[in-house]
């Protein structure tokens, strides 16, 4: 049996490798394909897995519906008042709660001046921002009660100022006449825009009498990432906000919350909706090279009608024509589906040499651009899968007209 | 051996073509009978009918005791590969396959290892005369050398009837006389032979001759002595 498929195959070489061609073509697509989608899907997990997934942001908005006698269009601000009521509100879903407020310095050492933003933060803004340390440590809880004059200051900044983050450690900095000890260096490497210099959330508040404009405030949750989870901390939230502020709970546009555990779950769709479309454009283009097989094998079943109404004569079962003509187009998609595979397998590997460690580094952590862009085993063997079902569905048709010919018609048949 | 009762065959069609209008024909084992007619007569339908090739509409054929009646594809091909060596006017060999692969073929389909039927394949071709041509293609054998490389696939399953169309309407005279030299050795030795033709040189080489006209059967002519008719001269 294999011989004569062979025999037939070698017939027509040029024919046969053109159409196979085709199907080479589409099977390296698809490999292509889903090995770069890889390379984009895994450099975002990668990503991802540097921000901390449990956090929600709240910013303060404009009210749209008029409530008990104010009208619409009041802005609301968020006061410091606003965090420990906002952790509380959240009740067992939210672990920490973090606003800042900022005020404009500048910041000298000896002969050295820097100009920035004096920001004060909450102890847990370390952790809910995973934030890294070059040297020394955070403010902390201590800090906070006693209001004590400590900066926490990025790495460039530090550097700048006394030459190095370790020599930064413990030296006192004056800005805007008040005294300062550095007790600590953040990492912000590649880090854009201007000098950030954090201090103690209530040291802000003493001295600058600040406090009282809070842009936004982020929560570190808990059992919020599910949609049942995320609605009831949210109309929480929006509750007791509504209550202080004096708005409308039902008013959207007073109250913007964003959460980024529900944003890793939407992430997680687009990515597996991003893996879909590859595959769809994948095997479409597969698909072509299919139909060129099935129309050359159609061609290759009307020339050999005359062979089969001989065949038939002879005694071939309607089995033996139809298990010949699907095995040739079998061999014709397997054999050349799988060079198409080898390339696109050989593809994505170079594609990994050259691209595959491209990062850029934002802050003080590395964004992956282009991670691993590879296919892992199990979606080589489903397209070899796909390879397979598709010389069946390329051979299917023309067998079958090839079997449904009487042998009468087929042995006058020229 | 075989049995026609009041056959019928209709074409169907724009116009419908009623070739075959009620045979009945009975034809014993070791027979040596042409089927003879003008064309159109409806001696190719009838040849097809008898190689389960084709179907009929109405009437009754039996084959060694076997209904030929609505069979399946496979077991019409079972039939066809076991009962029948059919020889045609063009030879109908594979092109792309040697003598000894196209001799060998029924045999692949009765699932006959390869080593065993290329070893049958070649017995009867050395019978033949054509054992140094058993490894040439079709388009290197002359005319008749093809019609024996058809017969020899022919008589490889040991079939029980031979059934010719037009045997010798594709060779010269000489090679005519061969192959029905052949036919009637073949017939000689016990089998059944079933040729269609519309020479009378040829049918007069048979021993019963049965003339077919528009699709019934005139008459059925026994024919005692067919080697008193010279061949050459009937050729006309």
């Amino acid at each position: 049996m294999w011989r004569e498929i062979f025999a037939s195959l070698m017939r027509n070489k040029l024919r046969t490798a053109l159409t196979g061609l085709s199907v080479s073509v589409g099977i390296f697509l698809l490999i292509f394909l889903l090995g770069a989608g890889n390379g984009l899907i895994h450099a975002f997990e990668k990503n991802s897995g540097q921000m901390a997934l449990n956090v929600m942001q709240l910013s303060p908005g404009i009210t749209s519906k008029p409530f008990e006698g104010l009208e619409e269009g009041r802005s609301i601000r968020f006061e410091a008042r606003d965090i420990p009521l906002s952790r509380q509100a959240g009740r067992s879903r939210v672990m920490a709660a973090t606003g800042s407020a900022s005020q404009t310095i500048t910041i000298s050492y000896g002969e050295n001046t820097s100009t920035g933003s004096l920001v004060g933060h909450y102890p847990e803004n370390f952790s809910i921002r995973k934030m890294k340390l070059v040297a020394g440590r955070y403010i902390n809880a201590i800090d906070m009660q006693e209001r004590r004059r400590v900066l926490v200051l990025g790495e460039r900044v530090a550097t700048d100022l006394c030459g190095s983050p370790a020599q930064a450690i413990g030296k006192i900095v004056s800005a805007d006449g008040a005294a300062y000890r550095i007790v600590g260096v953040y990492a912000d490497k590649g880090e854009m825009g201007e000098m950030q210099a954090h201090t103690p959330f209530t040291t802000l508040q003493t001295i600058y009498n600040q406090g009282n404009n809070v842009p936004t405030i982020l929560l570190q949750t808990h059992n919020a990432a599910s949609v049942e989870g995320d609605s009831i901390l949210r109309s929480d939230l929006r509750r007791a906000l509504a209550a202080r502020h004096r708005f409308d709970p039902t008013d959207e546009k007073a109250l913007w919350m964003w959460n980024s555990a529900r944003g890793a779950e939407e992430t997680a769709k687009a990515m597996s909706i991003l893996r879909n479309a590859l595959w769809f454009i994948g095997l479409l283009t597969l698909l072509s090279g299919v139909v060129g097989v099935s129309n050359i094998m159609l061609i290759t079943v009307k020339e050999r009608t005359h062979e089969f109404g001989i065949r038939k004569a002879l005694g071939a079962r309607p089995w033996s024509i139809l298990r010949s003509v699907m095995a040739e187009s079998i061999i014709i998609t397997a054999f050349f589906g799988y060079i198409g595979m080898v390339a696109g397998i050989a593809a994505t590997e170079w594609l990994n040499v050259v691209a595959g460690t491209k990062a850029m580094e934002v802050a003080d952590m590395k964004m992956e651009v282009f991670l691993n862009p590879t296919v892992d085993l199990g979606i080589a063997v489903q397209a070899l899968l796909v390879l397979v079902v598709a010389g069946l569905v390329a051979g299917f048709v023309p067998a079958r007209k090839a079997v449904r010919v009487k042998p009468v018609e087929a042995l006058n048949a020229r | 051996m075989l049995h026609l009762q009041n056959l019928h065959k209709t074409y169907q069609g724009a116009a419908p073509l009623h070739v075959l209008r009620g045979i009945t024909l009975d034809i014993a084992p070791g027979e040596f009978v042409s089927i003879m007619g003008a064309s159109g007569s409806g001696k190719s339908t009838l040849l097809n009918i008898l190689g389960i090739l084709d179907n009929y509409d109405e009437g009754e054929y039996i084959l060694d005791g076997q209904p030929i009646k609505n069979l399946s594809e496979s077991r019409a091909a079972d039939l066809r590969n076991r009962m029948i060596g059919f020889i045609f006017q063009n030879f109908n060999l594979i092109p792309y396959k040697n003598a000894l692969e196209n001799v060998a073929l029924p045999l692949y389909y009765q699932g006959v290892s390869r080593k065993k039927r290329n070893a049958l394949a070649l017995e009867h071709l050395e019978r033949l005369g054509l054992r140094e041509w058993a490894h040439h293609l079709p388009n290197e054998l002359s005319g008749g050398q093809k019609q024996r490389v058809a017969i020899a696939r022919a008589l490889i399953t040991k079939p029980r009837i031979i059934l010719a169309d037009e045997p010798t309407g594709a060779l010269d005279s000489h090679t005519s006389a061969e192959v029905m030299q052949l036919l009637t050795e073949l017939n000689a030795e016990g089998m059944t032979v079933i040729i269609v033709t519309h020479e009378s040189g040829v049918a007069y080489r048979t021993k019963k001759i049965v003339h077919l006209k528009d699709g019934v059967i005139e008459s059925i002519e026994e024919n005692l002595h067919p080697s008193d008719n010279p061949f050459g001269d009937l050729m006309k």
